[in-house]
C-alpha cells in the first residue's frame, strides 16, 4: 500500500470535489448569465434551498447511522396538508394573528416528531428494514395527505396566508427567514455531528453497530433519535414551506426524498452509514437546486434534457469526491 | 352481495345478449388524484358513478384509481377476469402499455369508451370522449392576440412533457404567428404549482421586462402569481391559466384584473363519457364515434356558468 503515504493529500482532494464542482457551477452560472449573482436570484436559490436542505440535514445523520429514510417527502406534505387543516379549523375561534400561527407552527413539529417516532419504533423496535418501513410511511402520508384534500388542493385561508407569508419571503438585514434558519440548521448539524457523543455514536452504529453495541452504545436509543430528529426537522421545513404558497396538495414534496438522499451523498456521507459530514451536504443541496436555476437562467440546453444534465451533474460530484478511492 | 354475484354469473351462463331486467357492469378506471386536475376527474367519476346507481337499479359499477399504469392494466384485467364486466369507461394513463388490456376487454364483447387520451392502435374504441388539445392552445393564443394588439413579450410555463403538452403549445403557437408577440422562453413546469413557482423566479430574474405569462394551467398560474406577487414585479399585466379550477373561475368571475380570463378543460368529461355509456347499455340510443368537448373561453361575464363551488377542483 504504498498509496496509503500520499493519502493525505488524496483525502483532501475527496473533500474539495464537491466544493470545486459547485465553484465550477458558479462560474458557468456567472458567465452564462449576468444576473445569477445578483441578490434577487441569489436570495432565490438559497431560499428555495431551505426545505431540501433543513431536511437533508437530519437525513444526513439517519444516513450517517446506517439508515435510511424514504419517507419524508410524503411526510412533509401530509404535515403541511395537517397544518394548513387545523389552522383553517381554528380561524373562527382564534382569529388571525400570532397565536395561530404559533399553534400551527406547533402541529407541524409534533406531528414531524410523532411521525419520526413511528419510523424509528418499527425500525428499531421491531428491527424492520428502514427501507421497508419508510417505502410503508412514504405510502401511506402521500394517501392520507390526498384524501384529506379529497384529491384536490388544500389552501390555508387567504387572509391568514397574507399574514403568515412573511416568513418565507421576510426576513432581517435582507436575509429571508428559510435561509436564516436553514444556516442555524446547519450550523447546530454541524456541531451536533463533530464535537458530541450522539455524532460519534451515529458514525460508530454506522459502521459496525455490533462493535458499537459492545462499546457500550445504546444501538437502538441513537437510530430512533435520528428518526425523530429528521422527523422534527421535516416539520420545521413545513413551518418554512407553507408559508410560500398557502397550498399543500397529493403533489406537495414530490421526489424530496431523492433529493435530500442525494445531497447527502454528493456531500460526501457514505450511503452505507459510517461517515458524516454536514456541510458536504449544504454543498450537495445547493449543487442540486442550481443545476435546476442554471437551466432555466439559459436555454443552450432543450428543456426535455433538464434531468439529462441533473442526472450527469450529479454523478459527476460524485466521481470528483471518489476519486481518491478509486485510486487505492 | 352474495345473491348479486349469482345473478351476474347467472346472467353469463345464459350468455347471448343479455336481457334488460339483468344486471350490466360499467368498469371505470381513471388515475388517481395526484394533481388538481385529476382530483377534480375523479369527484365527477364518483358524483356521476353515485347518480346512476341510483337512477338505474340494473347497472352496477366498479369504480378503480390507478397512480401507474401498471397498476391500471391490473384493474382492467381484474375487472375483466373477476367482474365480468359489460363496458369499461378508460382514461389511459399513457397510451402504449394500456392498448393490449384494453383490446382483450374489446376482444371479451365488451362495450369500451375511451376518454381524454387515445389508444396506441386505432379503432379499438366504441365511443371516444376528449378534450381539444389543440383547441385548448388556440383560444389561449387568441385570447393573448385580442389583448396584445400591438405584440409583446410572453414567457410559458408547459406541463409534463406529453403530447398533450405539445398539442396544446403547437394550437398556441399557431394562433399567436404573425401578432407581434413574443415567446421569450417555455420551461416545464410539469402542471405543479412548486416547479410553476420557481421557473417563474428564474423567467423573472432573466427578463426585466416581460408583459404576460401563459401558465397553460391554473395550479401553474398559482405558483406563477405568486413568484410574481413576491418579486413585486408590476410589468406583467397578466397571467393566463387554463383548466377551469373552481378558485381562478372565482377571480376572474369578480374582475381580478391579473386573471382576466381562463380556457376551460372539462374534468367532467368523465362524466359525460359514463354517462353516454350508460345510456347505451340501458337504452337503444345510438352512442357510438366521437365525442369531442371544445376549449371554451371563460371571461368576467359568462364565467358564474363554469363555476362549480363544489368540485375540489
Amino acid at each position: 500500500m504504498s498509496t496509503a503515504a500520499a493519502s493525505p493529500r488524496k483525502v483532501q482532494m475527496s473533500v474539495i470535489g464537491p466544493v470545486l464542482a459547485l465553484v465550477i457551477l458558479v462560474i458557468a452560472g456567472a458567465l452564462m448569465n449576468p444576473n445569477f449573482l445578483g441578490l434577487d436570484n441569489i436570495t432565490n436559490v438559497l431560499a428555495r434551498s431551505a426545505f431540501i436542505g433543513i431536511i437533508a440535514v437530519g437525513m444526513t445523520f439517519v444516513i450517517t447511522s446506517g439508515g435510511l429514510d424514504l419517507s419524508v417527502g410524503s411526510m412533509a406534505a401530509f404535515i403541511a396538508g395537517l397544518m394548513i387543516l387545523v389552522m383553517n379549523k381554528l380561524l373562527p375561534s382564534m382569529g388571525v394573528g400570532v397565536p395561530i400561527v404559533l399553534v400551527g407552527m406547533g402541529v407541524a413539529l409534533l406531528a414531524g416528531i410523532v411521525a419520526g417516532l413511528i419510523n424509528g419504533l418499527l425500525i428499531t423496535r421491531l428491527g424492520i428494514e428502514a427501507f421497508i418501513v419508510t417505502l410503508g410511511s412514504m405510502g401511506i402520508y402521500r394517501s392520507l395527505v390526498t384524501w384529506l384534500a379529497d384529491g384536490g388542493t388544500l389552501s390555508l385561508d387567504f387572509g391568514l396566508r397574507t399574514f403568515y407569508q412573511p416568513v418565507y419571503y421576510g426576513g432581517i438585514f435582507g436575509v429571508t427567514w428559510p435561509i436564516i434558519v436553514f444556516a442555524l440548521v446547519v450550523i447546530m448539524g454541524e456541531m451536533l455531528m463533530r464535537s458530541t457523543a450522539f455524532g460519534r455514536h451515529c458514525a460508530a452504529i454506522g459502521s459496525n453497530d455490533q462493535v458499537a453495541k459492545y462499546s457500550s452504545v445504546r444501538v437502538g436509543r441513537v437510530r430512533l433519535l435520528t428518526y425523530v430528529m429528521l422527523g422534527a426537522l421535516v416539520g420545521v421545513a413545513v413551518i418554512m414551506y407553507v408559508p410560500r404558497l398557502g397550498s399543500a396538495s397529493s403533489a406537495t414534496g414530490l421526489l424530496w426524498e431523492l433529493e435530500a438522499i442525494a445531497a447527502v451523498i454528493i456531500g460526501g456521507t457514505a450511503l452505507k452509514g459510517g461517515f458524516g459530514r454536514v456541510w458536504g451536504t449544504v454543498v450537495g443541496v445547493l449543487i442540486l437546486v442550481l443545476i435546476g436555476n442554471l437551466l432555466n437562467l439559459t436555454d443552450y440546453v432543450s428543456p426535455y434534457l433538464n434531468g439529462a444534465i441533473q442526472g450527469a451533474i450529479i454523478v459527476l460530484a460524485v466521481v470528483l469526491q471518489r476519486g481518491s478511492k478509486a485510486g487505492q | 352481495m352474495k345473491h348479486f354475484v349469482s345473478a351476474l354469473a347467472l346472467a353469463v351462463a345464459m350468455g347471448g345478449p343479455a336481457l334488460a331486467q339483468d344486471t350490466k357492469v360499467i368498469g371505470v378506471s381513471i388515475p388517481a388524484a395526484t394533481h388538481g386536475w385529476a382530483g377534480g376527474m375523479n369527484y365527477f367519476a364518483q358524483v356521476t358513478v353515485d347518480r346512476l346507481e341510483a337512477a338505474y337499479p340494473e347497472l352496477d359499477f366498479v369504480l378503480a384509481t390507478a397512480s401507474d399504469p401498471a397498476k391500471q392494466v391490473n384493474d382492467i384485467e381484474d375487472m375483466l377476469a373477476t367482474r365480468k364486466i359489460n363496458a369499461l369507461v378508460v382514461l389511459p394513463f399513457e397510451s402504449e402499455p394500456l392498448t393490449g388490456p384494453v383490446q382483450n376487454v374489446k376482444a371479451s364483447g365488451a362495450w369500451v369508451t375511451v376518454v381524454d387520451r387515445g389508444l396506441a392502435v386505432e379503432g379499438i374504441e366504441d365511443l371516444y370522449v376528449a378534450g381539444d388539445n389543440p383547441g385548448f392552445g388556440r383560444v389561449a393564443g387568441e385570447f393573448m392576440k385580442s389583448n396584445m394588439p400591438d405584440g409583446g413579450k410572453i414567457v410559458v410555463l408547459r406541463g409534463i412533457p406529453t403530447t398533450i403538452d405539445n398539442e396544446r403549445l403547437e394550437g398556441f403557437q399557431k394562433a399567436i404567428e404573425g401578432s407581434g408577440i413574443e415567446v421569450l422562453a417555455a420551461e416545464h413546469g410539469n402542471w405543479n404549482r412548486d416547479n410553476s413557482f420557481t421557473v417563474m423566479q428564474d423567467f423573472l430574474s432573466k427578463y426585466p421586462e416581460i408583459d404576460a405569462v401563459w401558465a397553460s394551467d391554473d395550479d401553474m398560474a398559482l405558483g406563477a402569481l405568486a413568484a410574481i406577487e413576491a418579486a413585486g414585479r408590476k410589468d406583467i399585466k397578466f397571467v393566463l391559466g387554463g383548466a377551469g379550477m373552481k378558485e381562478m373561475v372565482k377571480r376572474t368571475m369578480d374582475g381580478d384584473a391579473m386573471i382576466p380570463a381562463n380556457v376551460t378543460y372539462p374534468p367532467a368529461m368523465i362524466a359525460t363519457a359514463i354517462e353516454i355509456t350508460a345510456v347505451g347499455l340501458v337504452s337503444q340510443a345510438p352512442v357510438s364515434g366521437d365525442f369531442i368537448i371544445g376549449s371554451v373561453l371563460v371571461t368576467p361575464e359568462n364565467a358564474a356558468t363554469y363555476y362549480y363551488p363544489d368540485s375540489p377542483f
